[in-house]
């Protein structure tokens, strides 16, 4: 980044982990508010407050527990459930949540590196799905030949879209926010068309859905019929470890995370600027492509309009949140996964709405936007370095704090 | 300086003793007496349904699938769980969480679903499945399709259509030319034909052929809506989805107090925007009633698998009320219109031509 813009992704990146993880606790506090609120009971029981004030204390916790509770059955272990399979299925369903989130986020992380914010996971997720798609049901071939393609195919597609933005960014200096955002829609538009064309229309179809792709496409289930997850997981975990290896220690990465720093001092160095910023960009659009296929060659079969739902944005906030570095975000997709899959459940079980899931997401990023209200909410004192407090205080001070609210 | 501070905290803690005290007030209410409720007495069943991407509250089929729940809870007793879709790789995860939350009967409404519910039906024979508005070749045991044949109403719809007219001219147009677009279409023209012979007189219907080519271009469909108006017809039927919204705009709109719109599928007058206004009267799909009478049967242990068509004579389908319109229609209208019900549910009549 120019030295005369101290950049918002710097700021982001240097507040520490453990703001990270206080800015979830308190998305939670917040949430669980906010399902409180929003109960029935609670806000009836509200009504008689001086005359049994415990019932809305009660009601509110309640709601609140059970909320996250069914959150839990649905992420992680459901303990209900009377078969095997039944218990550890929903972490399946995290992991299979997170596959799309995890390279989609990667790619956001890269661009965020060297100094880019990309925006437009989504529409690469998109370019990268039409292609997964096209080749999946067009071609006639084996098993891991034909796989082997869709992958690529969704990585070339990502990745002219993230390269586009890259070239016309470093050739013309145009913002490259503007671009992404503006190119998501373009996507989206131009996915919403063909779909309405024989390109990549269901023959004998009005509605904008394209064919199924043939069983030789399709990523293959890791536990059998009963659970979604599929192979694209373990591609996406040796994406991270490339990504972990492509920043750490190649030349490239190095390159990468010069411009990301400082643009000027990195042409100074004789860094080819020109070059690294449409190489980040396209490896951020390849692995947000990839993603794509994630989507339709992993779980949906065919592509529709909403094939991206919202991964791209998550994208963004998962990066945030994992400090662009690919172990956290491995982590942060992790629990956006872990989002997703409990959101259900919680519905379902509870009667919470899912968008109270979207809340507490968004509400993630605010705090570790603003790294001094979290500080400040939790007692922590201004920047620059305390001793790492003992976990204990740190549980206690959490507690107190939400106590208040 | 000082003294606007002192006027600003002054001004504050008012707001707060006022605030504090209303939320006192009304915090001030006596505490419900233990048990006791008025609803239907609880059973134990479970009634479930999953929405696609436009929610129960997308002014359509959804939400008129999902009053049929609501009437089952408190008529019926049932319990309800629900879920919304986020997006379309929603859809699927939550019908299996559905079904293993123990539901006895799963709802999905629209053609987004696809093959989603018959799978789901398939692997799940324990539990029922009612799908509204999409039909499959082959249906399992445990499921149900809702369709309507919507032709019959739209007859009533288009010979009260040309009842209303002033200017002797109305219009239809439709998203796509599919066959559950083009029955609304054809089943108003007869109507309108109907009344020409039975009256003498001489009302034109124009758009028969006239497609947006999608359900989502607001601004090409409000054209339409607009050269309609301009070109002297004064009843439009959109048969478009959401897009007949922007029917009932250009209407409301319009320097002409007289012009109309026939609406499709729930009841405009309360579904449309600014329909109390516009709405002539409306070409219903009682979704609400059929998934309402669909968990009633599963609740007497009656469900059986079969592929219902909604029709005049099991009220499946059939016209809104007039509202504001009905001082404007002829007298003798009702009359004319139950006397021809009477005669598609003979048979006497095919509605289709």
């Amino acid at each position: 980044m120019s030295p005369e813009t101290p950049s918002f992704i710097d700021r982001l990146r240097a507040s520490g982990a453990v703001v990270s993880v206080l800015a979830i606790v308190a998305a939670f506090i917040v949430g669980g508010i906010l399902i409180a609120a929003t109960d029935e009971k609670t806000t009836s029981a509200t009504t008689y407050f001086f005359a049994r004030p415990l019932d809305t204390l009660a009601a509110a916790w309640n709601a609140a527990a059970n909320s996250y509770a069914a959150m839990f059955r649905g992420a992680v272990f459901n303990y209900d459930a009377s078969t095997f399979t039944a218990m550890i299925k929903p972490l399946t369903e995290t992991l299979t949540y997170a596959t799309p989130l995890l390279t989609a986020s990667l790619g956001v992380a890269v661009a965020f590196r060297a100094g880019l914010f990309n925006i437009g996971a989504q529409g690469q997720l998109i370019l990268g799905a039409m292609f997964a798609t096209w080749i999946g049901f067009t071609l006639d071939l084996a098993w891991p030949v034909h796989l082997l393609l869709v992958i690529l195919g969704s990585i070339l597609g990502g990745a002219l879209w993230g390269g586009l933005v890259g070239w016309i960014k470093a050739r013309t200096g145009a913002h490259e926010v503007i671009l992404t955002i503006m190119l998501n829609y373009v996507a989206l538009n131009l996915l919403a068309y063909l779909l309405n064309t024989p390109v990549l229309q269901r023959p004998g179809s009005t509605n904008p859905v394209s064919p199924q792709v043939n069983g030789s496409a399709m990523y293959p289930e890791l536990l059998g019929d009963e659970f979604r997850l599929h192979l694209g997981f373990l591609v996406a975990v040796a994406a991270t470890a490339l990504v972990w290896w492509l920043m750490n220690r190649s030349t490239l990465g190095f390159e990468i995370k010069a411009v990301g720093s400082n643009r000027h001092a990195a042409r100074t160095a004789g860094i080819n600027t020109f070059k690294v910023t449409v190489l980040a960009m396209v490896i951020a659009g390849a692995l947000a492509g990839m993603a794509g296929a994630a989507q339709v060659n992993g779980t949906e079969r065919f592509l529709t309009e909403s094939v991206a739902a919202s991964i791209g944005f998550d994208a963004i906030t998962v990066a945030l949140l994992g400090r662009s570095n690919p172990i956290g975000v491995f982590f942060a997709a992790l629990l956006f996964g872990a989002f997703r899959a409990g959101g259900v459940t919680m519905q379902v079980a509870t009667g919470t709405p899912i968008d109270i899931v979207l809340v507490v997401q968004s509400l993630i990023v605010l705090f570790i936007a603003a790294p001094p209200l979290v500080r400040s909410i939790f007692g922590l004192g201004q920047r620059k370095k305390r001793k790492p407090r003992t976990p204990g205080r740190d549980a206690a001070v959490a507690a107190t704090a939400g106590g208040d609210k | 300086m000082k003294n606007s501070l002192r006027i600003k905290r002054s001004t504050g803690a008012a707001a707060a003793i006022l605030g504090a005290s209303a939320l006192v007030l009304t915090a001030c209410g006596s505490a419900p007496e233990e048990g006791g409720s008025g609803a239907a007495e609880e059973i134990d069943y479970t009634a479930c349904m999953v929405s696609d991407e436009g929610g129960f509250d997308d002014g359509s089929f959804n939400q008129a699938s999902h009053e049929g729940l609501l009437q089952a809870e408190s008529e019926l007793g049932v319990q309800t769980r629900e879920a919304e879709s986020n997006s379309s790789t929603d859809m699927g995860p939550n019908v299996n969480q559905m079904v293993d939350a123990g539901c006895d009967m799963i709802v999905t409404a629209g053609f987004k679903f696809e093959d989603l519910p018959v799978d789901a039906a398939e692997a799940n024979p324990e539990t029922n499945f009612v799908v509204v508005d999409y039909g499959y070749e082959e249906l399992p045991e445990n499921m149900r399709t809702l369709n309507y044949n919507t032709a019959e109403a739209a007859y009533l719809a288009g010979y009260t259509a040309a009842a209303y007219s002033k200017t002797g001219k109305v219009g239809t147009f439709g998203g796509g030319e599919i066959p559950t677009v083009t029955d609304f279409m054809f089943g108003f023209e007869q109507g309108v034909m109907k009344y020409n012979e039975d009256k003498g007189a001489e009302v034109e219907v124009e758009g028969m052929d006239t497609f947006v080519g999608d359900f989502s271009n607001t601004v090409k469909a409000k054209q339409i809506s607009e050269n309609f108006l301009n070109s002297d017809v004064d009843v439009i039927m959109p048969v478009a989805g959401p897009l007949g919204q922007t029917a009932v705009d250009a209407v409301n709109e319009s320097a002409n107090e007289d012009d109309a719109v026939v609406w499709v599928d729930t009841d405009g007058h309360e579904y449309a925007n600014g329909g109390d206004t516009a709405v002539l009267t409306s070409v219903m799909k009682n979704m609400g009633l059929t998934v309402f009478e669909s968990i009633e049967m599963d609740v007497n242990d009656e469900f059986a698998s079969e592929a219902y068509v909604g029709t005049l004579e099991n009220e499946g389908v059939g016209i809104a009320p007039f509202y504001e319109f009905e001082s404007e229609l002829p007298d003798g209208l009702q009359g004319e219109l139950d006397a021809l019900k009477e005669q598609i549910i003979a048979g006497e009549i095919d509605p289709l031509g």
